[in-house]
This record gives C-alpha cells, structure tokens and sequence, in this order.
C-alpha cells in the first residue's frame, strides 16, 4: 500500500446504532410462540427422520415376510406392528416420511416460485396484461383444488413427477392471485412513487421496494397451503395416483392397508395418522408465523 | 340486483369457457395417443375410423375443440371405455348420491361450525375460545380419508353399529328415506362434515368477535343487557357471510367428494372418478371433471348474487 | 430565452428565468364502470394549466381537495403521463431535448403521508442512499451522503441511520423524506402537502428547515398546500386553481392584497385569521365544489360566484392581466370586452 492509496482510501463510515430488522422481530416472537415452536419441532424431527431413516429405521423397508402378516401394534420386533406384506411399520412409516414430505412440500416451494413471479409482475405491470394473465389464473382457480389434482394427475397417469406435476399446477393460482393483490396494493404506495420519482428502473423498484414487502405475505400464504399439499398428495397416491408400490408413502400405505381394517385396524390407521400430525405441525406453524408478522413495521 | 347478477354471469361466462378448454385438454395430456385413450383397446378399426371423424382427430385442436364442445351441448359426453356406456348415462346416476351426501356434510358442518364459531367469538380469548379455535384447526388439518377410516373401524368394526361402505342394504337399490338407509349415511356425511365445520367457525368467530366489538353492542353490554335483540343484530349481521362460505363450500365438496366415496364405496361421482383412474378410463375422467367443474362454477355465480342480493354492500368488482 | 411560448411571467428579482415551464398540460381520467367496464364519464383532474416556475423563488399552489393541484404536482415528474401539453426544464423541453431520467434527476417530490413514503423494510440510511445508488453511486458513498443528509435535516446520523421508520415521529419523517429528495441533488423540488398532517408546532419547525435549505442548497420549490397562512409564509408567488384550472396566478402580496378572483377572495374570506379587526365580511364559500366529472360550462366558479352573469356560464374567461405586473386572473369581471356588466371595474 502505498501513500497514495491511504490518503484516497475513504474514511470508514462512523458506527451507527441500529434497530432489528422486521424479520429479526418476527424470528423472536415466532420463538416466544409455545406451540408454533412444538409445532416446529415435529416438523424438524420428521425431516431428520427422513434424512437419516436408513439410520434409524430398525428393519428394511422392502423385506416381506407371508408369515408375520397384519402383527398387531407391539408384536415384539414389531412395535408398530407388521403390513400386509409382513414389512415393518415402524420402518415403513420412518422411510415413508421420505416421499410424503417430498411430495407435500416440494409442489407448495415450486408454485410460491412461480406463482409470485407471476403474480407480482401481473400486479406491478398492470393494464392488459394483468388482465389477460388473472383471467387465466381464474379459470384454474374456478376448479376446486381437489379435483383439479385428481383430473390432471389422473390424466398424466400415477408417478411421482406426474403428482408433483399436478400440485404445483394447482397451487400456483391461490398464490398468484395472492401475489397480485399485495403487489398492487403495494405499488400505490408513495414509497414505490417516490421511487419511480427517483429515476429508478422498475425491475430495480421490485427488487428494492416491492419484493420486500410482498413476498412475506405470500409466503405466510404459501406456508399455510402446506398442510392442505400434504393431505392432497398423499390423497392422490391413496387413490392410485402418485406414488407407486412397493415405495413407502403414507397415503399409498393407507390405500394398501385399507383392506386390512378387519384384522388389524389400527395398524391400518397409522399411516394417516402420520399424515394428519405433520398437516396440523404445519398448520399451527403458519398460524404461528402469521400471528408473529402481525406488528407494525 | 339485476345488473349485478347479468355482470357476474358475463365475468363468468370465459372463465366457464376457459375450464371447458381444460378438460378438453385433459384427453390431449394423457400420454400416447389422444385416440388410445378414448378407446378400449380392443376397438375395431371401424369403431377407430368412427371416432376419429367424430371427434376429428386428425385436425387442428381449435376444430377438435368445438366439435367437442358441440358434441358437450348436446348432452354426448362421450363413452366409457370401462362399461360402454355413456358417460352421461354413467353420471345421471351418480350426480344425485354425490348431491345428497354433499349437502348432508354441509348442512352438519354448518351447524357444528356455527355453534363452535359462535361459543369462541362470545367468549374470545378464553379457553373456551382455544378449544374452539383448536377444535376448527383440527378440522381443516385431517385427511378427511383417513378420518373416514377412523370411524368406520369405531362405528363398524369395533362397535358393529353402522355398515362400513355402500349406500343402501344389498346393493345398490333406489334411495329411500327410511333407517335402512340413512345409517349407510351417517359416517361418510359426518366425516365430510369436518371441512366446513373447520372453515365455517372461522369465520363465525371472527364474524361475532367483530360485531361484540362494536361500540353500541358493548354499551348493552356493559348494562347487562345481552338479550334477544342483540343476539338477533348478530344472526342479522352474520348471516349473509355464513351462508355465503357455505354455499361455497358445498361446491368445494361436490368437488372434492372423491376420496371420502372412495373409502365408503359411496356411489357417487367421487366413485365414478376413482373407477375412470382405476381403469384409465380417460372419457369418464373428462366427463365428470367437467360437470363437476362446472357445476362449482355456476354454484360460486350462484352464490355472490345471493349474498349480495341479503346484503348489497358486498358486491364484488 | 423562454423555450416555450410565453406567457409574461412576473419578473420579481433581478436574474430570473424559468427554471421550469408549464404549457396546456391536461390530465383526464377516465372513470370505468358499467356493464363491460365502460367509459362512463371522465375527470378532468387538470384541463389545460400553464405557468412558470422562476428559478430560486417558491410557487404556492393552493386551492379546495379535488381541485388537481396533487395530480398537477404528479404530472411535473411524470409519475402521472400528462394527456396533453408540455414541460420544460431549464429551457430544456421533456421528450425532445430533455430524457425523462434527467428531469427526475432535477425534480424531485416529498409527498403527504411521511409514513407511507418510506420504505418500512428499509433502514433510514438505505431509503435515502437508495435513489444516488441507482444513479451510479458507490455504495459507501451512497450511505455517507446518506448520513450527511440525516444531519442537514436534523437528525444526528448516529442515532437514526440503522433506524426503520415506524420508529421515529411523524415530523422526523418528514425531514427523513426531505433528505431523501435532496439526495439527488435535484434544483427543483415539490412539495405536495409536505407539512399538512404534521402537528402545528412541528410543521413550523419544517418548514423552517425548508426555508434554510432553500438559502443554503440554492433550491427552487413548487409548495403545494390548501393551508392558506402555510402558503403565504412559504411562497413568492402564488397560483389558485379551481377545478382543474388556473384561477389566478401573481405575487403573493397582490393575491392576498387584491385578490381579483371571486373565489381567491371567497378563499381568503374562509380563512381563520387571528385577528378579530381583520375578519372580512366578504361571502364565505358554501357547499363543495361541482363534480369534476361534468364541470359546469363557461367559467366552472360560476356556480358558486356572486357576481355570476350569464355571460359566465356561457363564455369561458382566460387569464388577464390585473393592476400589479404578473399579476393574472381568470375571470370575466374586470376583462374588458368580457361582456361582463363589470367588465371594466378595476378588479
């Protein structure tokens, strides 16, 4: 370094107090949230369990045995009991966590990508446009989401992709729409004015001043739609859609045991009650995440 | 009113339009050919040549789209690889056991989730309230399916108390009102029941917590003077919102009925679907997602004009 | 010198020039409803306005809510596209000699609602830094010119810089929105009800501040307010508008002197003086202005003025020349040849 370089150096900027961000707030009171973090704490062990089944899981998920069929729940070496095929349930539950998961929350990533893309640049862009991309969404909206899932993935043909397919199709409208109405709400706002005032570029004026204040409310949005992805994609590999045998997935689990309800009724019930606590896990976390992001700033 | 009611119809009529196109294209996104899925495999090639013309394969989609349309109006939904039948044929019978179950799951949901909605706003924030507000996160959280299961292993297996699947004694015979009947009903309409229980008292809740907060309401409050009249204010006030997510989510059921008639063998549209995937029975498939969809179209159209015509303030843009 | 047509505008000090020029700008907007979402009728938010800004003197505009003095202040920076009608800057016409990014470098806005004109998600600093960085500004740079801007304005960078703005009060907003305007260095900056909703004594203590910026930065103001005393104390000049219109346009002691518009003088008459010897008896406004939708024809105060004639609903009067120089005023009585039956009374 020479001379000259320390005198052209800029004076390093005096230190200046400053105040949590709005998503620092947000993360301390979502922590101080008793049931949002229990909630979350399920979620977290599900998805270790997932990771790391092959791990965990006392037996292997695929090994069928005629003679140890439908075992009640605490048949020894069998604590929750043995399927149709004589496989472990504990073992097929911890692997099935793999799939359901992927399926349930993926579809939900993909459409909040997506559909706020949309949405947001339907909303910030306005005129024709908007009208002529909402128009489109509402037709896909104008289905129910169930059967929009059934008819798309019934057509495309059961698979994991066609499933994953299929959700995300259907969950990108509700967060479009969503997307659109905080965006142009937004944009009237006299921060985005002064901003254009300012001379900026409007792709510079939805990273800086748009995204920030939209994509929050879309996400607490996208958060809540998990559950119902959860319960919609096991849905459909419960009806043959989806996923396929011998995979371990909880609602193709359910549908292979429903046979089974006579002689060992509960064994049959486990796999939806899998589905059932992450949905609520979900659901209790996105209420938890809402009511912490109601603050003023 | 009028104006309003012939403005919906005309926002809805391309929205009808556009999932009309969907469900047209349903045939066109099932892999292979569009021909093989409408046709058993064992067509002759008469039967090919025949369908190949009537529905105009070999040409531009936009054509393909209007004969098909033409072919919709007039009733010819097409014929079900499975049976052979008309697909129309196949849903007149089912269209009826699917609106039955569907307004006996709203009607117990409505009940429930105005009673449950109305007890969490009247005592807000007490745990009366939490329960409440529990019990509706419960509601919107269960796989309905499995909740269907549940209760047939209680109610049928267990307790031996209601038959488990069907819709009727032996078979499925005509529908009549009589305790033979109803009690195949009780467990798919009560677990159908769930969902709109859950959505109903959310909004009850908020509805009443919001009314209970008005100024005036809280002056007969603090007078003691919680009576007659005031629980009328809130019916009033309520009402037209309540009913209004009601009727949406009667069409959210019709919709969404398959997978609890799939668990109750229940012989409804919902069934029809499961036995079109099943079998891969591609016209089938088509011919109800597009009743269905459309019937959940014109029901929402039905609905805004309803609610704002109890209550003008309400009309959409 | 002028690089539009003139208009003879009040030459007040020594060296003076347009620093902007405002030529038949007009704004409609178009009002949907009906069936397949119609035009059903159209405001005419601004029908046709012009003036001059002189560089270095504050113009007041004032006027009733609804009479297009916000949408005007809009229109000077193009967050709204004028329908019609010119603008030019520093003898520079927009469009054809001036790009839109040049004049936004030079005009820059402060608008009402401090709150909803900070970004909540951004830091104080990162607001103001926000518009040099996207003119090409180092960031550290950005964020010193930031920090010197808080302390121009009053507010010690220390305490405020890594601040959000539901933090802080109201006027310290408002003085945050000051430095975020100048950040650009801009020569004319608009201020659309910048003070209006600030408590009185913080509003002094802004408009101070205004003031001494003014001298210091060599600023030009377009000062827009329905707050009569406000205007008075800020501007040089003063122009009145009424429905989309120039009423009257003049210094700001021949306006509140002599005002020759009936509804300047119907304004001031409104206005709360706090000395009882001065209260007017001259007729106060009643009822609201017409409907900007369909204004009325000829002159569009003729609804509401005592001096109506038939003349006024029929003829629509222009700006005229009144007693003091620069001194203009759209009306019928005291314009010879008007056909006014006061046509030639001084106004």
């Amino acid at each position: 370094m020479t001379a000259m370089d320390l005198i052209r150096a800029p004076a390093p900027l005096a230190p200046v107090e400053r105040s949590p961000g709005y998503w620092a707030l947000v993360l301390k009171r979502l922590s101080r949230d008793k049931v949002a973090m229990l909630a979350l704490l399920v979620i977290v062990l599900l998805v270790l369990a997932a990771i790391f089944a092959p791990y965990i899981a006392p037996a292997d998920p695929y090994k069928s045995s005629m003679l140890r069929r439908l075992r009640p729940i605490g048949t020894p070496g069998y604590p929750l009991g043995a399927d149709e095929l004589g496989r472990d349930m504990l073992t097929r539950l911890i692997y099935g966590a793999r799939l359901s998961l992927l399926m349930g929350i993926t579809p939900v990533f993909i459409a909040f990508a997506i559909g706020s893309t949309i949405g947001v640049a339907a909303g910030y862009i306005g005129g024709a446009f908007n009208t002529v991309v909402m128009r489109t969404i509402d037709v896909f909206y104008a289905f129910p989401s169930v059967l929009l899932a059934i008819a798309l993935s019934g057509a495309l043909g059961a698979g994991i992709f066609s499933g994953l397919l299929s959700l995300t199709i259907v969950f990108i409208p509700p967060i479009a729409r969503i997307a659109e109405s905080v965006t142009t709400q937004v944009r009237k706002i006299d921060y985005v004015e002064a901003a254009r005032a300012s001379g900026a570029p409007g792709f510079t004026i939805v990273r800086v001043h748009v995204l920030g204040n939209v994509l929050g409310p879309i996400f607490v949005y996208a958060t809540s739609l998990i559950s119902v992805s959860m319960i919609l994609a096991s849905g459909l590999s419960f009806l043959g859609l989806g996923v396929k045998p011998p995979e371990p997935e909880w609602g193709l689990m359910l549908n292979t045991l429903r046979n089974a309800i006579y002689v060992a009724p509960w064994v049959a019930a486990l796999p939806g009650a899998m589905i059932f606590m992450t949905s609520i896990a979900f659901n209790l976390l996105s209420d938890g995440l809402r009511s912490a992001m109601d603050i003023k700033a | 009113m009028f104006l309003y009611a012939l403005k919906r119809l005309i926002y809805v009529l391309p929205v009808a339009i556009g999932v009309s196109m969907v469900c047209f294209m349903l045939v066109h996104i099932a892999p292979g050919d569009p021909l093989i899925s409408v046709l058993p495999p064992d067509a002759s090639t008469e039967l090919r040549e025949q369908m190949r013309r009537a529905y105009g394969f070999d040409r531009p989609l936009p054509v393909q789209y209007l004969l098909w349309l033409m072919n919709v109006f007039q009733g010819n939904l097409g014929t079900s690889i499975a049976t052979g039948r008309a697909v129309s044929e196949e849903l007149s019978k089912a269209v009826g056991n699917t609106l039955m179950l569907s307004v006996m799951a709203t009607l117990i949901g409505f009940v429930l989730g105005c009673l449950f909605g109305f007890v969490a706003g009247y005592f807000r924030d007490t745990w009366i309230d939490k329960l409440a507000s529990f019990i509706s996160v419960i509601g919107v959280s269960v796989p309905h399916y499995w909740l269907g299961m549940v209760l047939v292993i209680v109610f049928s297996v267990q307790l031996g108390w209601l038959p488990a699947t069907g819709a009727g004694p032996g078979g499925s015979g005509a529908w009549v009102w009589d305790w033979e009947h109803v009690k195949f009903l009780i467990l798919p309409a009560v677990t159908m029941s769930v969902i709109p229980m859950g959505i109903v008292s959310r909004t009850v809740r908020a509805l009443v917590a919001d009314i209970l907060s008005q100024e005036f309401v809280q002056g007969l409050r603090a007078k003691g003077l919680l009576d007659t009249g005031v629980l009328r204010h809130i019916v009033k006030n309520a009402a037209p919102t309540a009913l209004a997510v009601m009727g949406l989510q009667l069409g959210y059921l019709l919709g969404g009925s398959i997978l609890i008639e799939t668990v109750f063998s229940w012989p409804g549209t919902g069934f029809l679907l499961g036995q079109a995937i099943f079998q891969r029975d591609i016209p089938l498939l088509q011919g109800v997602i597009l009743v269905l969809a459309m019937f959940f179209v014109f029901l929402n159209l039905a609905v805004d004009v309803m609610q704002s015509a109890l209550d003008p303030r309400v009309q959409r843009s | 010198m002028s690089a539009l047509v003139d208009i003879a505008p009040a030459p007040r000090t020594a060296v003076e020039r347009p620093l902007l020029e405002v030529r038949q700008i007009v704004k409609h907007f178009p009002l949907k409803g009906g069936l397949f979402g119609r035009t059903t009728g159209t405001v005419r938010a601004v029908d046709g306005v012009d003036f001059d800004v002189m560089k270095g003197e504050t113009l007041g505009i004032v006027g009733e809510s609804g009479c297009g003095k916000s949408t005007t202040a809009r229109l000077l920076v193009d967050l709204i596209t004028p329908d019609a009608g010119e603008i030019a800057f520093d003898g520079r016409r927009l469009g054809p000699d001036l790009t839109l990014t040049e004049l936004r470098r030079n005009v820059q806005m402060v608008f009402q609602d401090s709150y909803a004109s900070l970004n909540p998600r951004l830091t104080l600093e990162d607001s103001i830094a926000f518009a040099p960085t996207v003119h090409g500004m180092k960031d550290l740079d950005a964020r010193r010119l930031a920090q010197e801007l808080l302390a121009k304005v009053g507010l010690e960078p220390k305490r405020f810089a890594g601040r959000y703005p539901h933090e802080i009060s109201g006027g310290q907003r408002q003085r945050v929105n000051i430095a975020r305007a100048l950040a650009l260095s801009p020569k004319l900056v608009i201020l659309d009800e910048a003070v209006s909703a600030l408590d009185k004594s913080v509003e002094a203590q802004v408009l101070n501040l205004l003031m001494d910026l003014k001298a210091e930065l060599d600023l030009t103001y377009v000062f827009i307010s329905h707050d009569l005393n406000v205007v008075r104390f800020m501007s040089d000049r003063v122009m009145v508008m009424y429905l989309g219109e120039v009423a009257e346009i003049g210094p700001v002691e021949a306006i509140y002197a002599q005002p020759a518009h009936p509804y300047t003088r119907a304004l001031l008459g409104s206005m709360p003086s706090m000395d009882p010897e001065k209260r007017t008896e001259e007729v106060v406004l009643t009822g609201d202005p017409p409907n900007p939708i369909n204004p009325p024809s000829g002159c569009r105060f003729h609804t509401r003025c005592a001096f109506a004639e038939e003349v006024c609903s029929v003829k629509k009067p222009s700006l005229h020349v009144r007693a003091t120089r620069g001194h203009l005023a759209s009306c019928h009585v005291g314009t010879p040849g008007s056909g006014h039956s006061l046509s030639e009374l001084p106004a």
